[in-house]
């Protein structure tokens, strides 16, 4: 009987429900113009991923001398080149498009191992707590504080400066986000009512666990996970930078800022483009995660299912 | 016709929500004098706030929007004066007070600088304000005033924050205070005590009072006259002896006869073979004694009731034998066997038999969950109750049985209302056919009326299916039309128990009489009756 | 508050000492020493000779045992590249990092603080929604390619400032101008966010009908809670800061820790490396210790 409550609330009409839940989850990015131009470029950059390589791997690998840093916006070589030539002469165009693949796979990959990793970790500290979180607490601060710089280092000297070392580098380190939130959340919801509603009845560890309290958190661990994919993205990027990322000939798009870098003074082009592909990607990471804070959370939901968007 | 203090003419108000518009409160209008008391009567969404709201320009435009009306104070509309004429008004002629105090008053400042900050912000040097303050503190009885001064909220129990948030809006004794809800978090006697601090500071500054309630006892207990609101319009006005008596309004007759305690008690029973009995039941946390070793029986089929205010323990009590927390010491004996030393697996096969409903059924319903699920859960738990094929067929029928739809099973718990959400928590709980309920004050977060129809529906329940109850809730009227036996608890331990009749008719504990002579009767005549006996106790 | 204070040192150098045997033992995994620091043509005598005179030749256990028994006396080795105490070397570029920390961390908390304030106070307004749109560039973009965008503009177009090193105070715009980005489009959106929930709550409301201005309402109510969650951010930040800005050290020149720390681990300099690690981490343990009692100072609910 708070003041909040005082403003009757019709009962919602009953027909919103019935929808297919792709198609509600759809107009409900529709609401939100920002998110909804986000969530186009992402699926952009993700085709680019898949089918890139397929389709322009050829002109991307192809030196052509005479285009050796040829300017941007120059229709005169082809359209490939519309964003210049990079120093032997391949079509940034191309390089850029086929540098998705990479640069996307290294960074899904890490997410997705960071975070099962991670929740799993974060579930068992959380909900057995003890000495076996205790233990599970201080790991994730060893590596939290673990130089990634050097990890990095001992995988590219020790194994290969491959893909799947790299996603492995990036994945460790990320770790300790997901524990974190996870038993942070975990011993908050373990408290809630439905959680002892679902002791009363007699649930088994594992049900409550699964059925009742990682439903809970998923939404949240997801949205961190859009946003740590732009920050693992950012951070792969500054590997190759440093040149103990990924090595040539295989190229993301960090690496190709690297290598434009030589080159600043000359032609800017050649660091620019790619830069301007990660911002993009990384913005478009952020406006998705802010969007699913409130998609995800059925009692935020009403927000975006009735169009109009308001602040709060 | 004579100028009133305050007078609202015909005020609508709507609100710009997700949902569309809303219209709050429409055609509103009541009037206020010096020196009486008006109380505002309604039900959760009835608009009774909002009007207040309008006085003290605490509704936010946008989203809010005022469409018609005026707010004449002294004759004045407050609607056409600017924002620095309203903010000096506020404070300083009209002040209020709020429900939940410990959210109202400012986490990170002293009381005494929140309590002269009043005078402060209306232009009062910072040194008198602060004298003012102490002086204010001592009034409303805070204990040690200059300690209290340099307190923080926190540090305070609820009703003494409330007396801190009255001593806060009568530093600059205004003409008019507003109290919203000011009780309804508070124990049955500290409410008491809170009324009846405001009717002697009433009487003292001579101010006129606007309460804000949904309880008909606290109309009965402090007001001149009342108006009655629901869905944003006044139904009725009168005294609160007229109201009572010769309500002409049907939602007036049925708040009237929701309110509990005005049926028959139940007959004694016949004692049996206990199914559950606690015997030295303790719980310690560190040097603190939650539950200093309680014995009682529950009957099979027989409510128990379970009276206290908080920090009694009993919900102590219930947590404990459902293992939801671990007994520091004692027996809780279900059909002979020692709960407490079960292991999980065994505890889980005996689950089956001891359901639990919890208070607010907004938290103990799953919100990622259709109603569907988390009902049939229960099935899915204990594989051998009811073969998959039949579980949409059984949710249909228990919904059915606590009064809702079968077409509700697929919907989700925030769409539904507070008490049809308990229906759910209900049926939730009979969907294993248990032998024993434990309702962990299941109806206090619900609206009277709404109330009444659950306390019902839970006597259908046993009269119908023969389950037993253990009912825990921290007001005894609620309690009177539906229990067999009641137990009050004190501080940990059980003061008194005996038969319904024996308790209310012949309680020979002081704190039961204390307790029962605190509680808010409907009837002004009773109640006013009963305001003399609690004198008497004091005196 | 002390027991609370004397707990997280406990964890803490737990943790510190899983790290330092860890990272000890790891670094040795990346190569031999003797195989950067001497001629390709050197004799295998010679390099044995190195390896001696460095003490790489016994078994790794033996080493441990030796470096944990120095480190009891304070002694954190030597550095093979500069032949210098490493503890020296670290210290040297861990000044340069904690003056680049605070001023960056300085600047960005009053900056984020005003903006992510009147972007509350004027929700959904041109300029609400001109700083929402500002944090979220901000918060996306990649440093290293800020930090060479900046040079081709400021420092090669215009010829403003110097492209790198240190010397006069015109060195430092440019990295700190990049360093803030981050930092400043993650933390006016926290205090964004928390100055709404803290303009929404209930006090505010009290306030309000106590007849309260406007301005102490923000400034003096409000603000001071929705601080709260805004410090424990700026303390993530800070610790990352502390951490040594790595990229942006790196392309301009500066000789922070973080340079330092990538160039020791390039060239095997295992003594520096662990210095590194060990004072970074008595550094952001301070910091950490620092949120803490802004905590308690601005909120009374935890000092009791």
């Amino acid at each position: 009987m708070s003041d909040t409550t005082t403003v009757p609330v019709p009962p919602k009409p009953a027909a919103m429900r019935e929808r297919p839940a792709l198609l509600r989850l759809a107009s409900m990015l529709w609401a939100d113009k920002f998110a909804f131009a986000a969530a186009l470029l992402l699926l952009a950059m993700i085709g680019c991923a898949l089918v890139g390589p397929w389709l322009m791997g050829d002109a991307a690998g192809g030196q052509n001398l005479r285009a050796r840093n040829a300017p941007p916006f120059d229709l005169s070589r082809g359209w490939l080149y519309v964003l210049g030539g990079d120093a032997l002469g391949r079509p940034l165009l191309a390089r850029i498009v086929v540098a998705a693949q990479n640069t996307l796979l290294i960074a899904a990959g890490a997410v997705a191992c960071s975070m099962i990793i991670g929740t799993t970790l974060g579930l068992v500290a959380g909900y057995r707590g003890g000495w076996t979180g205790e233990v599970i607490m201080r790991l994730a601060d060893v590596i939290m504080s673990f130089p990634s710089l050097l990890l990095a280092v001992i995988v590219l000297y020790m194994l290969a400066p491959s893909v799947a070392n790299l996603v492995l580098v990036l994945a460790i380190t990320r770790i300790p986000i997901y524990l974190r939130t996870t038993r942070a959340e975990v011993l908050e919801v373990r408290e809630r009512m439905f959680v002892q509603a679902a002791i009363v009845m007699g649930a088994s560890t594992p049900r409550i666990v699964f059925r009742h309290i990682l439903p809970v958190i998923l939404p949240t661990l997801l949205t961190i996970a859009t946003l740590d994919f732009a920050f693992v993205m950012l951070a792969e990027s500054a590997l190759s930078f440093l040149g103990i990322g990924i090595q040539a000939p295989e190229i993301t798009w960090g690496l190709m800022v690297s290598q434009g870098r030589q080159y600043l003074t000359s032609a800017w082009w050649l660091a620019f483009w790619p830069g301007l592909a990660i911002i993009l990607t990384t913005m478009s990471l952020n406006l998705l995660s802010g969007w699913m804070r409130v998609a995800l959370d059925p009692t935020q939901r009403w927000r975006l299912e009735i169009g109009g968007k308001r602040n709060g | 016709m004579a100028e009133h203090l305050l007078e609202l003419r015909d005020l609508s108000v709507r609100f710009h929500t997700a949902r569309g518009l809303v219209q709050a409160v429409q055609g509103v209008s009541w009037h206020l004098d010096r020196g009486e008391t008006l109380a505002i009567l309604g039900e959760s969404g009835s608009g009774k706030s909002v009007s207040a709201s309008a006085v003290m320009n605490l509704i936010d435009c946008p989203p809010g929007e005022i469409t018609s009306g005026q707010i004449l104070f002294e004759g004045r509309d407050l609607l056409t004066l600017n924002e620095e004429a309203r903010r000096e008004i506020n404070g300083r002629r009209i002040a209020m007070i709020f429900q939940d105090p410990l959210s109202h008053l400012n986490p990170v400042y002293p009381v005494g600088w929140q309590i002269a900050e009043t005078a402060t912000a209306h232009g009062t040097p910072a040194q008198e304000a602060r004298a003012r303050a102490r002086e204010l503190i001592a009034r409303v009885g805070i204990p040690d005033p200059d300690a209290a001064m340099r307190k923080y909220p926190h540090q305070f129990s609820g009703g003494q924050r409330q007396r801190l948030m009255i001593a806060m809006a009568l530093a600059l004794k205004p003409d008019i205070l507003i109290a919203d809800e000011p009780t309804t978090a508070l124990d049955v006697t500290v409410q008491a005590e809170v009324l009846s601090l405001l009717g002697e500071l009433q009487r003292e500054t001579g101010m006129g009072l606007l309460l804000i309630t949904h309880d008909l006892g606290v109309v009965a207990e402090i007001a001149d006259r009342a108006v009655v609101m629901e869905g944003g319009r006044i139904v009725e006005a009168g005294t609160p002896y007229d109201l009572y008596h010769n309500a002409t309004h049907p939602y007036t007759r049925k708040l009237i006869s929701a309110a509990p305690g005005r049926g028959e008690m139940r007959a004694d029973r016949a004692p049996v073979t206990p199914l559950l009995s606690c015997r030295g039941l303790r719980k310690e946390y560190g040097s603190f004694t939650a539950l200093k070793g309680a014995e009682f029986d529950v009957m099979p089929g027989e409510c128990l009731a379970v009276v206290g205010e908080s920090g009694s323990g009993k919900s102590t009590v219930a947590r404990l034998v459902l293992r939801l927390e671990e007994a520091s010491g004692g027996q809780a004996l279900w059909k002979g066997e020692d709960l407490l030393t079960k292991t999980p697996r065994e505890m889980a096969k005996v689950r089956r038999q001891l359901q639990m409903v919890f208070q607010d059924p907004t938290q103990s319903l799953n919100p990622r969950m259709s109603v569907y699920e988390i009902i049939s859960e229960a099935w899915a738990i204990h594989r051998d109750v009811l073969p998959k094929s039949r579980w949409r067929g059984r949710v249909q029928e228990l919904l059915e049985q606590v009064g809702l739809k079968p077409e509700h099973a697929d919907r989700y718990p925030h769409q539904f209302s507070g008490g049809q959400r308990q229906r759910i928590a209900i049926a939730r709980a009979l969907a294993l056919e248990p032998e024993l309920i434990i309702c962990d004050e299941a109806v206090s977060a619900l609206d009277v009326s709404i109330q009444a129809q659950v306390i019902q529906l839970l006597g259908r329940l046993r009269d119908e299916l023969g389950i037993a109850f253990v009912f825990i809730a921290h007001d005894l009227p609620v309690v009177r039309d539906f229990a067999d036996r009641v137990l009050v608890m004190q501080k940990g331990e059980i003061v008194e128990q005996g038969s319904v009749r024996q308790i209310f008719d012949a309680p020979r504990e002081p704190y039961t009489q204390r307790l029962l002579a605190a509680g808010l009767d409907p009837d002004p005549e009773v109640q006013a009756r009963r305001r003399a006996e609690r004198l008497a106790l004091q005196a | 508050m002390q027991r609370m204070i004397g707990k997280r040192a406990v964890s803490s150098l737990i943790s510190l000492v899983g790290l330092v045997v860890l990272v000890f033992f790891l670094s040795r995994l990346t190569g031999d020493p003797a195989a950067l620091y001497l001629p390709i043509d050197a004799s295998e005598e010679m390099r044995q000779n190195f390896r001696e005179i460095h003490g790489l030749n016994d078994p790794l256990l033996v080493q441990f045992g030796r470096y944990i028994g120095d480190l009891a006396v304070l002694d954190f080795g030597e550095s093979i590249r500069k032949a210098r105490p490493a503890i020296e070397v670290v210290l040297e570029g861990f000044a340069w990092t904690l003056q680049l920390a605070l001023i960056t961390m300085t600047l960005v908390t009053l900056a984020a603080v005003v903006l992510g304030s009147l972007a509350a106070f004027r929700v959904g307004s041109l300029f609400d929604r001109l700083a929402s749109m500002l944090s979220l560039i901000g918060a996306s973009a990649p440093d290293f390619w800020i930090a060479i965008v900046a040079i081709v503009v400021f420092s090669v177009g215009l010829g403003w400032v110097p492209t790198s090193g240190t010397g006069t105070v015109w060195h430092w715009i440019l990295p700190i101008a990049v360093l803030f980005i981050r930092p400043f489009g993650l933390i006016v959106q926290v205090v964004r966010g928390a100055m709404l929930t803290a303009l929404g709550s209930a006090y505010v409301k009290t306030a309000r009908a106590k007849g309260v201005r406007n301005r102490p309402i923000i400034f003096v109510h409000t603000l001071r809670n929705a601080m709260l969650p805004v410090i424990t951010v700026i303390g993530d930040q800070a610790a990352a800061l502390l951490n040594g800005a790595v990229v942006v050290e790196t392309i301009f020149g500066f000789p922070g820790v973080g340079k330092l720390m990538i160039d020791s681990i390039l060239q095997r300099d295992f003594n520096v490396i662990l210095a590194a690690i060990m004072v970074t981490a008595l550094a952001i343990f301070v910091m950490n210790l620092l949120i803490d009692i802004a905590y308690a100072l601005l909120d009374p609910r935890i000092r009791t």
